[in-house]
């Protein structure tokens, strides 16, 4: 299971929306796929009937009541964008 | 002339009271220190003015949002980005009149052990600046030991709080999961991240600890927790202390290390406390590998974020997925890359099962095997890091060598449960830390038993090259 393809790696980037230059490619398929190799480790286990912890503690839901509370102004809400129109964050076109 | 080297919080908060000093006086003292020594050290990002009040002023570090203030998580997808609201533990400390004096340096998002791959430049360990200070939390750790403020505010997701608190020879808090709020907290790995306290002392650690801890209404993961008992007491009668064999016979750990926290071992046993061997096997063997698959997984998700859309650095692209993929390659650095693809990988079709839902069962084993051994202990003891501070740039190439920095801290992280750092002597004229891990919500088990044993070491928490 070690080890990932060229292939791969432009996959995986793809999916997490990275460009990557040729050089940084032939980089992370070497960097991913020794520690592929170190984290594949978890496999060595019998967990059959182990079930998984997604989180250390054991909290049933928890919920809070539906009242409405004002929201950040507007001019907060667009302090930090890169561009915008009017109440709009602008984007390049899809 | 105050002496911020020497000065503890608590020591402060007394000068203040009295009169002897005045608050504005104390924070220009610390902004002396900072111009003083942070061109050496580069422990802050970004410095403030004095703010209004008396309060005793302290260091945030920069992956915690504070309104008005630049914040950036140590990456240039980041820079110039100014949170319009407060994390719930800024505004915590700022009711509590606590002043801000800046904004210190981590490891890009907190990945790292080192702070070298903070986009601004790596922070100096004050000991030894040609070494790091740990990371994540390398600037609030280095800026606490140089005498720039009398404590901060750190993050651990594997680490981070603990092990530069270890390099730099100051104590720090990793808290139970749950007991602090991430509320505007910029998120690493949700189902590890927590937010402690870095101090010169035991004692103004728990009391940092008592100012930010508590639930909170905007972090549904927050619960009550125990009220906070400042320790006193140099009496560990009653205590007792485990010593699992793998934590303190890893390989890698060195000689210096093992003899510092061994004679701390051996002085606990002389405070009364009951000391015995225990065995945590597969949580070490296997720990590490778990946490580099749950954490890079969880950080996929959540650095999927940094778009370029609503903050942050944005890049040109023809279209909207191009803007995208250029703004994430020019704003982040190779260790979010990398731990983004990892996680992308293991959560991807075909591979979830083998590795994300593996590592999530294993994580079950390593909690078991904690609970099992708390059932005998009521702490565990343990080196922080293997090593003392290591000279900057020596693992900066090699990421699974950098990893392994975390090897000690990492399996109670995964089970969700508290550690506290305590310095326990020098190796080669550097600080060794000793961890303390308990239960979860024995904070106040680990402040006393750490309170006691830095009363019995008399460790002088003053870099030497900074001693008058």
């Amino acid at each position: 299971m070690a080890g990932i393809s060229r292939d791969e790696v432009l996959h995986v980037a793809r999916l997490a929306r990275l460009e990557l230059t040729d050089d940084e490619v032939a980089k992370f398929q070497e960097q991913l796929s020794a520690i592929l190799a170190a984290v594949s480790k978890v496999a060595e286990l019998d967990l059959a009937d182990v079930p998984p912890t997604a989180h250390p503690l054991e909290l049933a839901n928890a919920w809070a009541e539906d009242e409405p509370r004002p929201c950040l102004p507007l001019g907060d809400v667009f302090a930090n964008a890169p561009a915008r129109e009017g109440d709009y964050f602008k984007v390049p076109p899809a | 002339m105050i002496d911020t080297l020497r000065l503890t919080a608590e020591s402060a908060k007394e000068l203040v009271r009295a009169k002897e000093i005045s608050g504005d006086e104390l924070f220009a003292a610390y902004l002396d220190a900072i111009g003083e020594r942070d061109p050496e050290l580069h422990c802050f990002l970004h410095v403030c003015e004095a703010s209004p009040g008396d309060g005793i002023p302290i260091a945030i570090k920069d992956v915690i949002g504070t309104k008005g203030v630049p914040t950036t998580a140590g990456s240039k997808i980041l820079e110039g980005y100014v949170p319009v609201y407060d994390a719930t533990v800024a505004a915590r400390c700022k009711e509590h009149g606590l002043r801000l004096l800046g904004k210190t340096n981590t490891d890009e998002f907190a990945m790292g052990s080192s702070t070298e791959n903070s986009a601004y430049g790596p922070s100096h360990n004050p000991w030894d600046p040609t070494r790091v200070p740990g990371g994540s939390g390398g600037g609030s750790a280095a800026a606490v030991s140089a005498g720039l403020a009398p404590w901060a505010l750190g993050s651990d997701t594997g680490g981070s709080i603990k092990q530069p608190s270890a390099l730099c020879g100051n104590v720090g808090l990793r808290p139970t999961y749950g007991t602090v709020s991430r509320f505007g907290v910029v998120a690493f790995a949700s189902s590890l991240d927590q937010v402690g306290p870095v101090a010169k002392t035991v004692r103004d650690c728990a009391y940092l600890y008592s100012v930010i801890s508590g639930r909170d209404e905007n972090d549904s993961t927050t619960v009550e927790v125990p009220p906070v008992e400042i320790p006193e007491s140099a009496d560990l009668r009653g205590v007792r202390i485990g010593v699992p064999r793998e934590l303190n016979e890893a390989e890698g750990i060195e000689p210096g290390v093992t003899a510092a926290v061994s004679a701390a071992i051996e002085q606990l046993a002389a405070l009364g406390a009951e000391v015995d061997e225990c065995s945590l096997p597969r949580s070490v063997e296997y720990g590490l590998a778990c946490y580099y698959l749950i954490a890079p997984a969880e950080a996929s998700s959540n650095l999927a974020r940094y778009d370029g859309v609503r903050y942050g650095l944005r890049s040109e692209g023809a279209d909207f997925r191009e803007m995208v993929m250029n703004t994430r390659h020019d704003g982040l650095g190779d260790e979010p890359k990398r731990r983004i693809m990892l996680g992308t990988y293991a959560l991807s079709s075909g591979y979830y099962d083998a590795y994300y839902g593996t590592a999530q069962k294993v994580r079950t084993v390593i909690k078991r095997e904690h609970d099992a051994v708390f059932e005998g202990f009521d702490a565990l003891v343990c080196p922080t890091s293997p090593t003392v501070a290591f000279p900057l740039g020596a693992r900066a190439d090699n990421p699974l060598a950098m990893y392994l920095s975390d090897l000690l801290t990492i399996p109670s992280c995964v089970a969700g449960l508290p550690g506290l750092n305590v310095p326990c002597g020098l190796s080669d004229g550097l600080p060794v830390g000793l961890q303390l891990i308990g239960p979860q919500f024995s904070e106040n088990t680990l402040f006393r038993v750490g309170h006691a044993l830095e009363q019995a070491l008399a460790f002088d928490y003053v870099p030497a090259r900074y001693r008058r």
